[in-house]
């Protein structure tokens, strides 16, 4: 690929997800980017080049940026985040807002859905303690094709074993095929799916209580980071809890947060007094 | 150190999950049918069976009802590894007392995260 045209691709991309490649991603550029052109007609990446030069068109624009994305994620991911979720973020959340008995968790960057739905599982797990209170879960990604197949809740046989317990397997799923499950209507109601970008129009309103973040800012570079924190802790009350990846932290990026001593992954605002 | 009793009839399987189990510090025994793998149990219990269904002379969920009546049988981690791959045989698996359970075909990513799961590994 000509310089010029990795230059214009990878542009274009930071703008708009955030992503940073680099040179050495070309050839990642490359094979993703093929099928884009094809679909659009263009018969080459240089072609493909020239069409955003010239008409900038924004389904074009569209695919070459989701095209860029990773979207790998599965069930129950690095598993701690999901103990503190259910053995102590929901039970502070119990008692700090037994007064509204409204709960609301953010899957920020939710790919295909597992995240948000093995919070679902959870929180159906803790059903009991919950009698009468209502637990919105909202999922958002930028990539159109994802926020689909999240809605959907449709996995493949290996995507059903990776993290998952057979024991979930059985009571949140059915088989609609030899090697595909669904996710069962009862689980899917409890999520909703919406389109929205981490940099403009992230997809939700409102404040949440839990703000699941993780495996996405790795890809941003430290500016970008800062902003995205930024726009997140505008949408948290003063005691909400911000869970980043394993390989993310707040630390020397946004003081709008503080960690958790003792709690890998678990953030809290400047003012929250929460501790483990 | 753990030990691992791998039950298929198939040798390229059995190789395959020896692999994986001894790359995670597992020691590790294998069986060709449920019979055998019965036989070497009334010696010695492993910590864990990794159990394949199909097999001939004996098959996987026999041998599970068996292993479990033995002696301390009720202690061992018994995760089954099979084609059968609908919702019926995975709920005969679990009311046999099996602990997981995984669909063929698997991959290294996929025995971890069960053996983590199960809390045998850490993650
Ligand atoms: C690796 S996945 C992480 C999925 C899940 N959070 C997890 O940890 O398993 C990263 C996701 O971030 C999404 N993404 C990338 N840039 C984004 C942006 N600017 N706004 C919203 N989502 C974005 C991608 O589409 C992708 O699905």
């Amino acid at each position: 690929m000509k310089p010029e045209d990795f230059e214009l691709f990878s542009t274009l991309v930071k703008q708009r997800s955030g992503l940073i490649l680099t040179p050495e991603k070309a050839y990642l550029l490359e094979s993703r980017l093929f099928p884009v052109a094809r679909k659009h007609n263009l018969k080459s990446l240089e072609d493909m080049a020239q069409a955003v030069r010239a008409r900038r068109e924004e389904p074009l624009l569209l695919d070459i940026t989701e095209a860029m994305t990773t979207n790998e994620s599965f069930f129950f991911r690095d598993q701690k985040p999901f103990v503190l979720f259910q053995q102590k973020l929901l039970l502070y959340l119990l008692s700090a807002r037994k007064e509204k008995k409204h709960i609301r968790i953010w899957s920020a960057a939710a790919s295909s859905g597992q995240e948000a739905y093995s919070l679902a599982m959870i929180c159906l797990e803790e059903a009991a303690k919950f009698q009468g209170w209502k637990i919105e879960i909202v999922g958002t990604d930028l990539s159109r094709e994802m926020v689909a197949r999240a809605r959907a809740g449709i996995y493949s046989q290996f995507e059903v074993q990776r993290g998952l317990p057979v024991t979930h397997l059985v009571k949140y799923f059915q088989q609609i095929a030899g090697d595909k499950w669904q996710i069962k209507e009862n689980l899917r109601q409890m999520v909703q799916f919406r389109e929205g970008n981490l940099l403009t129009n992230v997809g939700v309103e409102g404040v949440f209580d839990i703000v699941f973040c993780r495996n996405v800012l790795i890809y941003f570079d430290g500016p970008t980071k800062t902003r995205i924190l930024d726009t997140i802790s505008q949408m948290m009350y003063k005691d909400s809890f911000l869970i980043l990846g394993g390989a993310e932290t707040v630390l020397g990026i946004s003081d709008k947060f503080k960690v958790v001593p003792g709690a890998h992954g678990l953030y809290i605002g400047q003012d929250s007094t929460y501790e483990l | 150190m753990k030990s691992c009793l791998i039950v298929d009839d198939s040798r390229v399987i059995r190789k395959v999950a020896r692999q994986i189990f001894e790359a995670i510090g597992y020691s590790c025994t294998e069986a060709e049918n449920g019979q055998t793998a019965l036989d070497l149990c009334k010696t010695a219990l492993p910590d864990f069976v990794l159990l394949d269904w199909n097999m001939p002379v004996m098959n996987g969920l026999d041998f599970l009802h068996g292993f479990r009546k033995l002696p301390g049988g009720d202690v061992p981690n018994v995760v089954f590894c099979t084609t059968e791959n609908d919702l019926e045989h995975i709920q005969e698996a679990l009311g046999a007392g099996a602990n997981e359970y995984i669909m063929k075909p698997f991959d290294a990513d996929i025995i971890r995260g069960k053996l983590e799961q199960l809390g045998l590994l850490e993650s």
